[in-house]
This record gives C-alpha cells, sequence and structure tokens, in this order.
C-alpha cells in the first residue's frame, strides 16, 4: 500500500532489550503528518523507552527509525533535532535559574545557529528575543518573560516545558505527559495551548490523563509490556474489550 | 554589584561600579608602594581566578586540577627563559597561553565526557600527574629544588622589571584587565548563556540540540589558556617556579578563594584573592603557625551563612537597604 503522503515519523520492528527484558518488541508504528497521536499503556509498558529511542537518547537494539522519510537510526541526539524532532519532558527540565524569555530563548538561539558565538553581547540578537517573546504571548506567558523559572508557579512551568520545545520549531513533537501534575482546575490551561497547536506539527502525545487522551488525539496507539497492543481511531479504542482489561488492571487476554 | 550573568535581555555595558576594582588598583599602586610585589600576586590569583570562574561558575564543571594549566604554564615560561634563553616577556605569555591552551583541549576532550565525581577525580590526577613529571624531570624543571635564573628582559624592550615591582605590578594589572574584558565579553554572548545554560540543565540543552560537549571543551580550553597565562605571570613576577605551583593545594585553595568571593559573578574572582592573600598575609605574620586556622574559620561562615560569598553579602544587604528606601 503506498502511503498518501509521506510520514512524518515511522518506526520499522523496533525493538530494546536489557539483557533478557524486552521492552520494545517490534514496535511499528507510523505518525503521519499534521497528526494527532496519542500514546497510552500501564506503566511499564515501555513509553518512556520509545521516546528515548525515537529522540536517541537510547539506542535500539534493532529495527529502524525514519524521520521524515530519512533513516534517522544512526544519528545522535542533536542531529535529530536539528532534523526537526522536538520534545518535552514528563518532570520539568527547565533552566531554574534563568528567565522565562531566556529558557525559550536558549532553544531559538540553537535552532538559529546563534547559540556558540562568543563575541557580540546575547541581548543584541534582537530577533532572537522577539521571536521568543512572540511565542510566550501566543502561550499567553507573555507578563512572565523575565519571571525566573524558580519563581513561576507549577502550571506556568508546564506551558515553559511547552514553550522550549516549540522555540525549536520542530516537525515532529513528543509531549511526554504534558498535564502531569498539574491540577484539574488548571490543566484547561494546557488543554487550550495543546488544541491551538500549529497544524502542521505532528504531535505524539504520551499521557494518562483519559480525558486529555479523547479530547486531544485523533489517533491512539496502547502500548502494554513493549508491544502495540492495538492502534485505532478513539471510538475504537475506547470499546475495545482488552483495552478496557488492561486499565481495569484484569487479567490480560491469553 | 550583582551577579553578572548572560541572557537574551542582559544589559552587557558596563555598569559604574565595575570600574571600583582598576581605580583601587591603581590607587594601590601610589598609596601602597610598599605592597607591590603582594599587589601582583594578588592581581595574577585574580586572573587564575577568573578562568576558575568561568568553568566553574558559569558552565558548571567541577575541577581541583586547574593547577595543571597554571602550572604548566608557569613553567613554559620559566623554561623558556632559563633553559632557551628567550627572555621576552610577551613571547613567554604567548608560550603559557599556547602551552595552556593544548592541555586545555587535549585534557578537556578526554574528561570532560564524564561528569560529577569521576570528572574530579581526573582533573586530580591529570594535575598529580604534571606534579610528577615535574619532580622528576630535574634537568629541565629543577625538580623538588625550583627552577631558579628566570631572566625576564623589559616589557617590550622598553620597561624594566624593578626591585620595586612597579612594573611587574602594572604589567600584571593590564594582562588582567585584558583577561577580564574577554571573560566578560564572553559570559554575556550567547556562548556565555549556552554555557549557563548547560550549568542549569545539561539534559535539556542535549534536548534542545545543542552539542554539549563541545561547548565545554571550548570553555575548558578557553579558561586554561588564561590558567596558563596567570601561570606565566606568576613564573615573570617570582622569577622562579617551585612544584607547589603544580600542586592541588593550590588548585584547592584557588577554588576557596573563588567560593570566598562569590562564584558565578565575575567580580567574585577580583574579591576572593584579595581576601584570601591579604588574610594570609596578615595571619601569617600574627600567627605564622596557625594562619591556615583563619582562612578555614572564614570558608565555613561563608559556606554556612553567606552561599554568594562576600559578593552574596553584599547584594544582600544593598537589596534589604534598597527594600527599606
Amino acid at each position: 500500500m503506498n502511503a498518501p503522503q509521506t510520514l512524518a515519523l515511522e518506526t520499522r520492528s523496533l525493538c530494546k532489550t536489557f539483557g533478557a527484558l524486552t521492552v520494545a518488541d517490534d514496535i511499528n508504528f507510523q505518525l503521519e503528518a499534521g497528526a494527532r497521536h496519542a500514546l497510552i499503556g500501564p506503566n511499564g509498558a515501555g513509553k518512556t523507552t520509545f521516546i528515548n529511542m525515537l529522540t536517541g537518547v537510547l539506542r535500539p537494539s534493532s529495527g529502524h527509525i525514519v524521520l521524515g522519510g530519512e533513516n534517522i537510526t544512526q544519528v545522535a541526539q542533536a542531529s535529530r533535532v536539528k532534523r526537526g524532532l522536538g520534545r518535552t519532558f514528563q518532570i520539568n527540565a527547565l533552566f531554574r535559574g534563568l528567565s522565562v524569555l531566556d529558557n525559550v530563548a536558549l532553544a531559538v538561539a540553537e535552532r538559529r545557529g546563534v547559540a556558540r558565538r562568543t563575541w557580540r553581547s546575547a541581548s543584541s540578537y534582537a530577533d532572537i528575543r522577539d521571536e521568543s517573546l512572540e511565542l510566550l504571548s501566543t502561550l499567553g506567558l507573555a507578563e512572565d518573560a523575565s519571571q525566573r523559572i524558580l519563581d513561576l508557579p507549577y502550571g506556568k512551568q508546564r506551558l515553559v516545558e511547552i514553550a522550549i520545545a516549540l522555540g525549536l520549531r520542530p516537525s515532529v513533537l513528543l509531549l511526554d505527559e504534558p498535564a502531569a501534575g498539574v491540577p484539574s482546575l488548571e490543566s484547561h490551561r494546557i488543554l487550550q495551548v495543546l488544541d491551538n497547536l500549529p497544524k502542521h506539527i505532528a504531535i505524539l502525545i504520551i499521557e494518562h490523563d483519559m480525558d486529555v487522551v479523547f479530547r486531544f488525539a485523533q489517533r491512539i496507539t496502547v502500548l502494554v509490556q513493549g508491544q502495540v497492543l492495538v492502534e485505532g481511531p478513539p471510538e475504537e479504542i475506547s470499546k475495545d474489550r482488552r483495552v478496557h482489561q488492561v486499565y481495569l488492571g484484569e487479567q490480560r487476554h491469553a | 554589584m550583582s551577579a553578572h550573568a548572560g541572557g537574551y535581555t542582559a544589559d552587557p555595558r558596563i555598569r559604574p561600579i565595575e570600574w571600583l576594582p582598576w581605580i583601587v588598583a591603581i590607587a594601590a599602586f601610589f598609596a601602597l608602594p610598599d605592597y607591590l610585589a603582594l599587589g601582583a600576586r594578588i592581581l595574577i590569583f585574580i586572573l587564575y581566578a577568573l578562568s576558575l570562574d568561568l568553568i566553574v561558575g558559569y558552565a558548571g564543571i567541577i575541577t581541583l586540577g586547574h593547577s595543571a594549566y597554571f602550572g604548566l604554564g608557569a613553567y613554559v615560561a620559566g623554561i623558556l627563559s632559563a633553559k632557551l634563553g628567550v627572555t621576552d616577556p610577551m613571547v613567554q605569555l604567548v608560550a603559557a597561553a599556547g602551552a595552556g591552551a593544548f592541555l586545555g583541549l587535549t585534557t578537556g576532550a578526554i574528561i570532560l565526557r564524564t561528569r560529577a565525581l569521576t570528572l574530579l577525580m581526573l582533573t586530580l590526577a591529570i594535575t598529580s600527574v604534571l606534579l610528577e613529571i615535574a619532580n622528576k624531570a630535574t634537568s629541565l624543571t629543577g625538580g623538588a629544588d625550583g627552577l631558579s635564573g628566570v631572566v625576564v628582559a623589559p616589557v617590550l624592550g622598553l620597561f624594566k622589571f624593578d626591585i620595586f615591582g612597579k612594573t611587574a605590578y602594572l604589567y600584571c594589572l593590564i594582562v588582567l584587565f585584558v583577561g577580564w574584558w574577554f571573560v566578560r565579553r564572553m559570559v554575556y554572548s550567547p556562548f556565555g548563556t549556552s554555557l549557563t545554560g548547560v550549568r542549569e540543565n545539561s539534559l535539556r540543552m542535549h534536548a534542545i540540540g545543542a552539542p554539549v560537549y563541545w561547548r565545554l571543551v571550548l570553555v575548558y580550553t578557553l579558561s586554561a589558556t588564561i590558567a596558563g597565562v596567570a601561570g606565566g605571570l606568576i613564573t615573570q613576577t617570582n622569577q622562579f617556579v617551585g612544584l607547589n605551583v603544580l600542586s592541588f593545594e593550590s588548585a584547592g585553595e584557588l577554588l576557596v578563594m573563588l567560593i570566598l568571593g562569590g562564584v558565578g559573578r565575575i567580580y567574585g574572582a577580583f574579591v576572593g584573592p584579595v581576601v584570601f592573600l591579604v588574610a594570609q598575609d596578615l595571619l601569617a605574620k600574627q600567627f605564622p603557625e596557625y594562619w591556615y586556622f583563619g582562612i578555614g574559620v572564614m570558608l565555613v561562615l561563608v559556606v554556612m551563612f553567606a552561599r554568594g560569598g562576600v559578593l552574596g553579602i553584599l547584594d544582600g544587604i544593598l537589596s534589604r537597604l534598597r527594600g527599606k528606601a
């Protein structure tokens, strides 16, 4: 079957073993351009391992990763970022002592190849600052630009987590539990931001909160014990008996 | 005098207060003519501490082996003069800088693949290896007796090193000024800002596509270059090189100076050596046996009550005054 359009990201027979333990077992995964795709599964299903292989933190034992038609299995983490693969972290990975603006500007400067410059002052690069500010205002963070992360409420820190990744202008964005730890009263801000993410970015979201998953995703992949259990649109997944069994903690299918 | 950090909104212009150290240094030249030798020593250690602040304070690389680069610079300048008859101070200084840069690049490329305790141990190992080489290569270094017979020609063929240390003091002051200017520019540059990013969260720097390893190797090399220059200066002003320039005790003392002054703020490297070396000078006269005890007490107090060092205390007082006003 010929795909009508190029896939943004694809894995072919991706495997990862740690000794006798198989944490990724023949994962064939396809993320279409502009997709809103969720990856769900119980704890220990191998979601984080999968993400770490996609980003280049972990090297797969076998199989291939293809980004925008290019095999990137052997490509280093930094080069994958340059090729358009961005990610956020489940546990905030921010520059805590720096301002919100600088958190984003660091990413923008890396993307634009400015970050290695040693001579002119950083503040003389007005284009970096302006782009970062503009990005922050689209996320409703313009007023907090000069605040240090340390002084920022947790919910806004989660937004900065997303802002940094957007500063890379990724074509594929991996969101690792963007609403993790945010009280449900505040999580609507994050959901709003997710809804408004640029349509051309293909997004894979890992999330435990099913409200977020079913509101956001157009397609869902369920991962169990390193294997893809089932994949399909939300309506199908919500009715799938096997998925219910997994999430209700019942005996898995034989 | 708040901390100096780069960033995309930081104003890089030199604030009026930043001229204070230079005014003090020039005033000291006229007011304290009997202390110019100590003064030159302080200026050299400020440059040395500045090089350490770049990697410890800004890039977050922890080290106990910075004396390797300082010591190498000192020996290269000394050997050039005493063994090869190269007496021009500028040539000696450039050679010391080059040696520091080369060693910084080659060792940095290896050890910066590690982090934390492993890195700390490797920095210790490098300076220990160099110390042992200097100890054994007596024909070149004089071994434990030290390298004497260092001759330094007049600076630019014009300014002779006099016994009162006037030339040495001003010469060190000018070199320090140049070093400070470079460091300050770098701190405020995008590169300096990205180093702060590495210090704050290297995981995230990787995730935004930064070549973290190469950035660290570069800053380590630049820092080693400056330390090499400082080492060259100490040889030129003492006209003697002893093994102690390579000891890890001296690297430790340098770290103590920086912590006393304040880490990651440029001017901590100015205040720390002044406090440390003046205290050493005073205490050693009063209590020749126990002077280090006084330094120890200061360090304990700073670490327990003033994590930002002397400058951190000043910052606190200033912001409290502003709060009341």
